[in-house]
């Protein structure tokens, strides 16, 4: 075929229909990092801090890798909030173009095949994820949480760590009959993971055995990766091991999507 | 345009398809007649080269479905059952993002958008939501939809299903102008008179397979008397009534509420009735029709 790319034109449909809510999902983008920043960096924070500080033996900030907190907890909800921004975009999106307004059965009748849908599909996922990553990133800049010019990679790690959580979703999503099995994910897996990756609070502080299963889910790989870069110390072999482990999930979630949606759509 | 030898689909252990023939010629109205489940939706998915043909040989513009999928669909038109609009968008925006599937320019499609929106009478609807259209007025769009990119070939999958009367003619007017200008049409149907109005050609499906084949005129000539006369007695004797005319007209068949009596001459046949001492509730002397054929062919009615 000549022309745009297959699945460029898939991205395009994405796109047009994008444009009647970018208003409400840019103003969302950067109200939610503030929030959370002034919530968690600022107010909570400022008390972890401060007992921090009066520690016998005056420890100082050392638990938190030798910074305040706000600028401990920034890259954490950075690439927690991309994990769940492309959880949501991979579900119910995903449903809906299948059963409810049957947008992929839409694009099929054209030229475009399965894997075309399937990676425009993919590509607006990690548009929004990009625009979030961006919005996060500015305002943790504002905020004063960003110490190195190597923040800026954090952007690509917000949407790296959403996309490896995007491709088994969607791979999921397209042999789901129901938006049941979704919520219990988003219970069980999301949450948690939200809450216990090491956003928050240093994975050290969990129990021994806990840590371990921690170091094995995939936000764990992407808080460190993230809060590297906006440390400054990027560089560094466990930062590549990070960066593999995602890719991995990444293209292993990319590759039983394409098997899902074949039998879904194709069949 | 379309040829197919031996086409199969199975889903598992169910054929939906059973090794089917057949061949399209251009501009032609080609119709694929049957109940519901009779396969005529996996054959359509089929030749849209949106499901792939379990076996046998398909061949769509001369192209294989399995290898040339994007550029068969490229010339293709496709008006499913259920219609795929987006119900968010507003009627000349589901035109455009489609159109762009097509790689059309935006320029292009604007220009057909108006076009076809004129053509389904839609015009005047351009700015609403899809999900404030009437029935009539979404399937109108979904065939417009189809039309954008120019398509020589066209398959509608049940088109006027689940519409009245009046926005059914509709439809089926807008249909006969695109054969008018040399599209041709491939349509599945449960109606018999939307086979009969539309189609230049058909097959009658049944179970998967093709029990019946030519121009609606020549399936009832060669399969149904010229006319039809239907019997509705009061209270049963349905089955008596069939065994006393039985070998005084050409062919009788029993059904749930009625007899049909099959024979050159419809009011010869009602005489005879009156005279074996019948009196119907109500009686209808009609020309034979694709009905006929499908009972006949199956030994079922169309519509159950």
């Amino acid at each position: 075929m000549m022309g745009r790319p297959l699945w460029v034109r898939a991205l395009g449909s994405w796109g047009f229909r994008y444009r009647r809510t970018w208003r409400g999902s840019v103003a969302t983008s950067f109200a939610f990092p503030v929030l959370y920043l002034a919530a968690l960096g600022v107010g909570l924070g400022g008390l972890v801090n401060r007992h921090l500080a009066s520690q016998p033996g005056r420890p100082g900030l050392t638990a938190l890798g030798g910074v305040t907190y706000l600028v401990f907890v920034a890259p954490g909800v950075l690439v927690g909030s991309a994990m769940q921004i492309a959880t949501s975009e991979s579900t119910f999106p995903v449903m809906g173009a299948i059963k409810w307004q049957r947008l992929y059965e839409a694009m099929l009748a054209t030229p475009l095949r399965t894997g075309d849908v399937l990676a425009g599909h993919l590509c607006y996922i990690a548009s929004r994820l990009a625009l979030a990553s961006g919005a996060f990133l500015a305002v943790a800049a504002a905020f004063g949480a960003v110490h190195s010019p190597e923040a800026v990679v954090a952007l690509p790690v917000g949407i790296l760590t959403g996309m490896a959580f995007s491709t088994p979703m969607v791979a999921y999503a397209a042999t789901q009959e129901t938006i049941v099995g979704f919520s219990v994910v988003e219970r069980l897996v999301i949450v948690p993971l939200f809450l216990f990756s090491g956003s928050f609070f240093p994975i050290a502080q969990l129990p021994g055995a806990l840590q371990l299963v921690a170091e094995l889910t995939p936000l764990y790989h992407g808080v460190a990766l993230a809060r590297a870069c906006m440390l400054g110390h990027l560089v560094t072999l466990s930062s590549l091991g990070h960066a593999g482990y995602l890719l991995a999930l990444v293209a292993v979630g990319a590759w039983a999507a394409s098997r899902t949606y074949r039998a879904r759509l194709a069949s | 345009m379309v040829s197919a030898r031996g086409l199969t689909k199975r889903f598992g252990s169910s054929e939906a398809v059973a090794g089917i023939d057949f061949s399209i010629r251009r501009g032609e109205v080609f119709g694929f007649l049957g109940p519901n489940g009779a396969g005529k939706t996996s054959t359509m998915r089929m030749i849209a080269c949106m499901s792939p043909a379990s076996e046998g040989t398909l061949r769509v513009r001369g192209l294989d479905p399995s290898r040339d999928g994007p550029t068969i669909r490229a010339g293709l038109g496709v008006v499913p059952q259920q219609d795929t609009l987006d119900m968010e968008l507003t009627v000349l925006d589901n035109l455009l993002v489609y159109g762009r599937y097509f790689d059309l320019s935006r320029r292009v499609v604007r220009e057909r958008a108006e076009r076809l929106l004129d053509f389904a009478q839609l015009s005047e609807r351009a700015g609403s939501r899809v999900d404030d259209l009437s029935g009539g007025m979404r399937r109108r769009l979904t065939i417009a939809r189809a039309l954008i990119s120019s398509p020589e070939l066209v398959i509608l999958d049940e088109p006027t299903t689940g519409l009245d009367p009046q926005a059914r003619h509709l439809v089926w007017e807008r249909l006969y102008r695109l054969r008018q200008e040399g599209v041709t049409l491939i349509v599945t149907t449960h109606y018999m008179d939307e086979a009969e109005q539309l189609c230049d050609r058909l097959v009658v499906m049944d179970k998967g397979t093709i029990v019946g084949e030519g121009s609606p005129r020549e399936l009832v000539d060669k399969h149904v008397s010229r006319e039809v006369l239907e019997v509705r007695l009061g209270e049963g004797g349905h089955e008596r009534l069939a065994g006393d005319v039985r070998g005084r007209v050409e062919r009788v068949e029993v059904l749930a509420d009625r007899v049909c009596c099959y024979g050159d001459n419809g009011d010869e046949m009602l005489a005879l009735v009156h005279g074996l001492g019948y009196q119907p509730e109500n009686t209808l002397v009609r020309r034979g029709s694709l009905e006929d054929v499908f009972l006949r062919l199956t030994g079922r009615s169309l519509v159950e």
